[in-house]
């Protein structure tokens, strides 16, 4: 399987998923979808029939809200059947909603924002003093990056050298309320990084050409962080950078219709929908009383008098 | 006790390449044998305790069985979602080091008197508990919790205890050791204060009582058979702990023999009411709260009349 076609079914499955389970978190899966899929179709190493195989790559979902991401990846590349994924959030499921490491192929349970990094470094360090050969990647937020702990295990990375350990930080500037500007400021984020000391690089987090190249790319001496560049609710145009949908799921109608047809405008060659191989023929359509294409941040409406919120940089 | 427990971590390290011991930046003349003996084994993880837990977690899951190391309540309340999550949940082989419990470090004031810790740690399922009350029980829990699963608290004196016994038969980990049998009265004691209660039992005998002597060097999992069968033997219990009365040693008594309904009367000596203003040493704020042994042998000979 392609990057792209396994990081097109990550979002069609998760759009599924949530849609099945009234699930959160699909602008965050579909903002990683492609960070997952060149990870799981190109980068990682690891044997689906033995999870715990000790030179397969370690990988840590730091912002474990995209779990429903990281499971359909899984699901894809055979650790547990694809019929599996229509049980996430549910009773008696294995995949709840943030990542589980009761799950095949997970390694570490995350869902508190801050904790994946420092497990990360911890994993890095092992390895080194091991002299075992394998990498360890961590995908993070840029929201995520508001935590102290973040940085504490960006030091410690520097610290030990970890040339071994790849961070992502998957940059849509957004985060539960609003853009991350408006909240509390990571800008400049890959100078932040590049202050701590690691080898930074910038890419567009949609361009798996340019994800496959710094993902695989290292500087001795160094860990290396990516800024991948991304917009939240990415493939489903009327999710792009509305925060609205970092909790919301698709509801039966048109918000389910719309998505998963946006989705078929965009499959690429060779992916399969399993749900709805040829997309929805009369898709219901927004009304004007849909609530679509407005502005639901927390800055919309907060008007302080006592210092002006940050500008947005998109 | 924190020197004779880091001297066996050392030499069960030297033994055990996958032995770790990492530091929050402190234990200044105490770890310098351990970073000169392995230096491969030990790291100064800096004045950061979430990533010195988180990293703790990560290099536990690759196989390493990892002590980390503070002083206080910094190990523990700095960082309790990563115990929680990163290591207890996970199953992780940390070991987690607190020196100086309770009022050990009472002149520096509120911010190092560890008065909850073992409340907390208690709380979180899948985390074992341990308070030795001198080198010898210290050593004993530090040989333990290396081959003991999972996610473990140990909390330390700083030193000069008085020696419960000079030897330990057999320790296990959930069981409870006696120091001495008696009849009446049981003091069930657990962490450094057992020197305070070992003066009461003293004062006590004086007096023509001689009260059972308990030592719980795990707090959890609790000797609930030990509890149970000084109810039957007992009138009176008296767990003494240097920590609030909430949630620690006393609390974990209470449940069992609320359960038991064995209707033997329990009294929990411990630090009550507000956190504690006072400057002063250890020995003085344990007078500020009835837990010197005089004190304590009164407060138990007017419960036994």
């Amino acid at each position: 399987m392609t990057s792209e076609q396994l990081a097109w079914k990550i979002c069609r499955h998760d759009v599924e998923m949530t849609h099945v389970s009234g699930g959160s978190h699909i602008g965050a899966v579909l903002s990683v979808a492609d960070i997952m899929g060149v990870l799981y179709a190109d980068v990682l190493h690891f044997r689906p029939e033995e999870p715990k195989w000790d030179g397969r790559d370690r990988f840590v979902l730091s912002k474990g809200h995209a779990g429903g991401a990281l499971y359909a990846a899984l699901a894809e590349q055979g650790f547990f059947p694809v019929e599996e994924l229509l049980t996430y959030y549910r009773n008696e499921s294995r995949l709840s909603g943030h990542v589980s490491h009761k799950v095949p192929g997970v390694d570490v349970s995350t869902g508190s924002l801050g904790h994946g990094l420092g497990m990360a470094v911890g994993m890095a360090i092992a390895a080194k003093q091991d002299k075992k050969t394998h990498r360890v990647f961590v995908v993070l937020g840029d929201g995520e990056c508001n935590e102290g702990s973040v940085w504490e295990a960006a030091q410690a990375a520097v610290n030990y050298q970890l040339d071994n350990l790849v961070a992502i930080v998957d940059h849509n500037h957004m985060q539960s309320l609003d853009f991350c500007e408006r909240t509390l400021s990571s800008a400049p984020m890959a100078r932040k990084w590049a202050g701590f000391g690691w080898n930074v690089m910038e890419v567009d987090g949609h361009d798996h050409a340019a994800l496959r190249a710094a993902m695989t790319s290292s500087r001795q001496g160094i860990p290396t962080v990516i800024v991948a560049h991304t917009i939240k609710g990415h493939r489903i145009p009327f999710m792009e950078q509305d925060i609205l949908w970092h909790y919301r799921f698709p509801h039966t109608g048109w918000e389910y219709d719309c998505a998963v047809n946006a989705l078929h405008g965009c499959k690429p060659a060779g992916a399969e929908d399993p749900y709805t191989p040829n997309g929805i023929e009369s898709p219901v359509l927004p009304d004007e009383n849909a609530d679509i294409f407005r502005d639901h941040t927390m800055g919309a409406t907060y008007e302080p008098a006592w210092f002006r919120l940050q500008e947005v940089t998109k | 006790m924190r020197d004779g427990f880091i001297r066996t971590v050392l030499e069960l390290a030297k033994e055990n390449k996958d032995l770790e011991l990492i530091t929050g930046d402190l234990g200044f003349g105490v770890l310098k044998p351990f970073w000169e003996a392995l230096p491969d084994q030990f790291l100064n993880a800096g004045i950061a305790e979430q990533n010195m837990t988180s990293m703790a977690a990560g290099m536990a899951l690759e196989g390493k069985t990892v002590f980390t190391y503070s002083i206080g309540n910094f190990p523990t309340l700095r960082c309790l979602e990563q115990i929680r999550n990163d290591c207890a949940y996970h199953g992780a082989n940390v070991n987690i080091v607190c020196v100086g419990g309770g009022f050990a470090y009472g002149s520096l004031g509120v911010s190092h008197h560890a008065t909850e810790d073992l409340a907390v740690m208690r709380a979180l399922p899948d985390v074992a508990v341990f308070a030795p009350a001198d080198r010898v029980e210290a050593a004993a829990v530090a040989k333990a919790v290396v081959n003991y699963p999972g996610t473990c608290y140990i909390r330390l004196g700083r030193g000069g205890e008085k020696l419960a016994r000079e030897t330990i038969d057999h320790f296990e980990v959930g069981k409870a050791l006696p120091v001495q049998e008696g009849s009446r009265v049981a003091i069930f004691t657990t962490g450094d204060i057992y020197g305070e209660a070992a003066a009461a039992a003293s004062l006590l005998f004086q007096q023509g009582i001689k009260p059972g002597l308990y030592t719980f060097p795990t707090v959890k999992p609790l000797d609930e058979e030990m509890v149970r069968a000084c109810a039957r033997r007992y009138d009176l219990i008296v767990t003494c702990e240097e920590h609030n009365i909430l949630g620690g040693l006393g609390s974990a008594v209470a449940e069992v023999l609320a359960e038991s309904a064995a209707g033997t009367r329990l009294v929990r000596l411990g630090i009550t009411g507000s956190y504690c203003t006072a400057v002063g040493d250890q020995k003085y704020l344990r007078g500020l709260y009835g837990l010197t042994g005089e004190q304590m042998a009164e407060r138990i000979l007017k419960e036994l009349v």
